[in-house]
């Protein structure tokens, strides 16, 4: 190459090419896409996080929590569990519906303990094709999407998460590294303020072998008895310092917000779809310790 | 005018701003490294500086990566980039004295940076970490640093170009745009969502895996043939690796996993592939090119510069690996990427650039005042310090990815599986330090010896003056 136009004339047709693809492309692709709604509902999705939980989201980026946590889940497909939850009143045209399908499903057996998962296919087309014959001999049977894959099985989020479910988030905190658990769906794993704000303090008294650092300077060591109560972080006792008690600070307080606030996954989407569980009754929720 | 003097005055005009460059660039390097043991100290002691806001993990890591990469790496590879264009143009640095004041300009603005992390003003996107002040500091400070280079390549007497020369300007012309773009659209307009973390992704892309390398080939195209006394081996191989290079290199950078449309990591891990070419490129001219010359295990400039561009070539094509979609279920996520930047940036530029240094301070000081024998420490242990710092990362990462993949093994084993690798990787922090500080020794030693020979002969000029007057018969 003799001349320098030529040099720089390569080094711009590169350098723009990658710049159209990557950083222009998702702008005109993403970065204007109307928001879409929920599976199932009329509500646009996400919604903006609550007061609280937005300013934790700044405590969280000034910590550089990013650099052990990712806030993304993955998945490698989905399978599809045909559910039979009642066998109709026609049940001989139910089981010949059933036996056209597999000849083992074709058996009396078949239609006890309902509901249950009477098979497993790869596609929602191939689970359709099962479950429409079924539902016009009058019998009950539905589709349940489950997604799969190993950030799913650890229980770190019921789907995948798209593109979507960060169109609030300022600065985006996706993670590269896993020193720490996924922390996109730690909200709905672990949903009480106060083991977070110990876990912050002391991370070995939640999670016993926990390599987390402890966030002590989140909190305040004060005399014993000198404030409100609701500002005490509620600790086992001995593990306070004699004579003080540990206070929680606001940037503690609203970094347990926004990490309660983190329920990533918990809607289905048109590009991620999952069938959700039925609604619980209304029971208290259980604390068990998020991993 | 001689050929010699010529050489030696357009040394000279480079002197101030290389002091300031260099200097400080060791200086951060130094620095950096301290970081880097605090945030490891992290995972051997998880309470330790528990009550200190400034020296958490989340700061003291990314407080690493702003020094090296905007402390080190930048200010070594523009004087580098000056001293180049100047000696390959034979024509002297144009307006010394404003680049040696961009250059303190540079240096402010990384220091304001990494106060700014440090207090917790961090932007939160990797390897971009610096607050919007602080970069609009570096984005001057760079684009007129450029400015004079360019004036300087403009006004070169060698018309023809030379390989070397090409790698610079592309690279000169390279960091204002990614560096702008990623300021514009992460701070000042951010974009939204995920979008932020592809402009990051992209952003880091080209500056880890484009900028360094250009400015690290350029280095080496240079020394290699200057070093072994041969001819470059090939002007059209060195063509073809520069071409491919930005070609290829400059789609890389997005994850497997990222939550982007799917076109979009897969383009990215096809032109990590696709990046082994330029990679073969530079293990055949390094081959060719010295091929024949007695093998040298001095630690010189040679030794740094040949060991450099190999670092590179296992660096690319670990990147290749690590980025195929069947490996990336395992090291994504894990320490492996960690290992394989930081082999990228100390095994490869950190070499290069530290071979440069070696070779270029001696003439620009005025002589050879670097000991052989410092520098030959320097090098096992920066050497030595980079295996022991990468390797053990990328194997602790492996064990740590593949009980990770298994959703039976518990997240806190899989954890663990990486400690034993990732403790050996502090000894190679250690050594690393050390290497570091013998390298600020050696550069703040010949820029003293410097400025005392200056006094010693502006004493002796003047007490000759004076001696005729001040002796009676």
């Amino acid at each position: 190459m003799r001349s320098s136009a030529i040099v720089f004339l390569a080094a711009f047709i590169a350098l723009s090419a990658s710049w159209a693809g990557f950083v222009l492309a998702p702008q005109l692709q993403l970065g204007r896409a109307p928001l879409e709604k929920s599976l199932g509902t009329e509500t646009l999705y996400p919604v903006a996080r609550p007061g609280l939980a937005a300013q934790g989201a700044e405590v969280y980026t000034a910590l550089g929590c990013v650099y052990c946590h990712s806030q993304q889940v993955g998945q490698d497909g989905v399978r599809c569990d045909i559910v039979l939850s009642e066998p109709g009143t026609n049940v001989l045209a139910t089981l010949a519906a059933l036996r056209s399908v597999d000849e083992n499903l074709g058996k009396p057996e078949t239609l006890a303990n309902l509901p249950k998962v009477i098979k497993t296919v790869a596609t929602v087309a191939a689970a359709d094709a099962i479950v429409k014959p079924l539902r016009e001999t009058g019998a009950k049977a539905g589709v349940k999407i489950v997604p799969t894959g190993s950030d799913i099985s650890r229980g770190w989020g019921r789907r995948r998460t798209v593109a979507q479910d960060y169109a609030y988030d300022l600065p985006v905190q996706l993670g590269t590294r896993r020193a720490g658990p996924d922390l996109a769906d730690v909200g709905a794993r672990q949903p009480d303020i106060e083991w977070h704000l110990r876990h912050l303090y002391d991370p070995k008294s939640e999670v016993k072998d926990s390599t987390m650092p402890p966030y002590r300077f989140l909190f305040e060591e004060r005399p014993a008895g000198k404030s409100d109560p609701a500002d005490v972080l509620a600790l086992p006792a001995g593990a306070a310092p004699a004579g003080k008690e540990i206070v929680k600070t606001d940037a503690a307080r609203a970094l347990a917000a926004y990490l309660v606030s983190l329920r990533t996954t918990d809607v289905p989407l048109q590009e991620a779809p999952f069938t959700p569980p039925p609604a619980p009754p209304a029971a208290p929720a259980t604390n068990s310790a998020a991993q | 005018m001689t050929a010699t003097t010529s050489t030696s005055r357009i040394d000279a005009s480079c002197r101030l701003p290389l002091f300031t460059l260099f200097g400080g660039a060791a200086t951060w390097l130094v620095l950096s490294s301290v970081f880097s043991l605090v945030a490891s100290l992290k995972f051997h002691a998880p309470a330790m500086f528990a009550d200190q806001a400034w020296l958490s993990y989340g700061r003291a890591y990314p407080a690493w990566s702003h020094l090296l990469v905007y402390g080190f790496c930048v200010p070594a590879g523009l004087g580098v980039c000056l001293w180049l264009l100047a000696r390959l143009g034979q024509v002297e640095l144009a307006r010394p004295l404003l680049i040696t004041f961009f250059a303190k300009l540079w240096h402010l603005g990384v220091l304001v940076g990494l106060i700014a992390i440090l207090a917790g003003q961090t932007t939160g996107y990797e390897w971009f970490e610096l607050p919007r002040y602080a970069a609009v500091i570096l984005f001057i400070a760079f684009v007129m640093i450029t400015v004079w280079a360019f004036v300087t390549y403009s006004q070169r007497t060698v018309e023809a170009l030379y390989p070397s020369q090409w790698f610079i300007l592309a690279a000169l012309f390279w960091f204002p745009w990614i560096f702008s773009t990623a300021t514009l659209l992460l701070q000042f307009f951010p974009v939204r969502g995920v979008v932020q973390a592809a402009v990051n992704w992209w952003y880091v892309g080209n500056l880890l895996n484009v900028w360094l390398t250009l400015v690290g080939l350029a280095s080496a195209f240079y020394l290699l043939p200057k070093l072994t006394g041969r001819p470059l081996h090939s002007y059209y191989l060195a063509l073809f690796a520069f071409l491919t290079v930005i070609l290829f290199g400059t789609w890389t950078g997005i994850p497997n996993h990222a939550a982007l449309p799917a076109w979009m990591p897969a383009l990215s891990s096809a032109a990590s592939l696709l990046s082994l070419i330029p990679a073969l490129a530079v293990a055949t001219i390094v081959i060719l090119t010295g091929r024949g010359t007695p093998v040298s295990r001095n630690g010189g400039p040679l030794c740094f510069t040949k060991l450099g561009a190999w670092a590179l070539v296992l660096a690319t094509v670990l990147l290749a690996l690590s980025t195929s979609p069947g490996v990336a279920r395992v090291t994504d996520y894990t320490w492996f990427t960690h290992g394989q930047t930081s082999l990228r940036i100390y095994g490869f530029f950190g070499m290069t650039m530290l071979g440069a240094i070696y070779h270029i301070l001696p003439h620009v000081v005025g002589t050879n005042r670097i000991a052989a024998g410092r520098m030959r420490i320097n090098f096992w242990l920066f050497m030595v310090g980079t295996v022991i710092f990468a390797l053990p990362l990328m194997a602790g990462g492996i064990a740590q990815g593949l009980k990770l993949a298994n959703p039976d093994v518990a997240f806190l084993d899989a954890a663990k599986a990486a400690m034993m690798g990732f403790r050996l990787s502090t000894l190679g922090e250690l050594l690393l330090l050390a290497a570091n500080l013998v390298f600020l020794f050696n550069i703040v030693s010949a820029i003293v010896s410097y400025y005392r020979v200056l006094c010693r002969s502006a004493y002796e000029e003047a007490t000759e003056q004076l001696e005729p007057v001040g002796v009676k018969p």
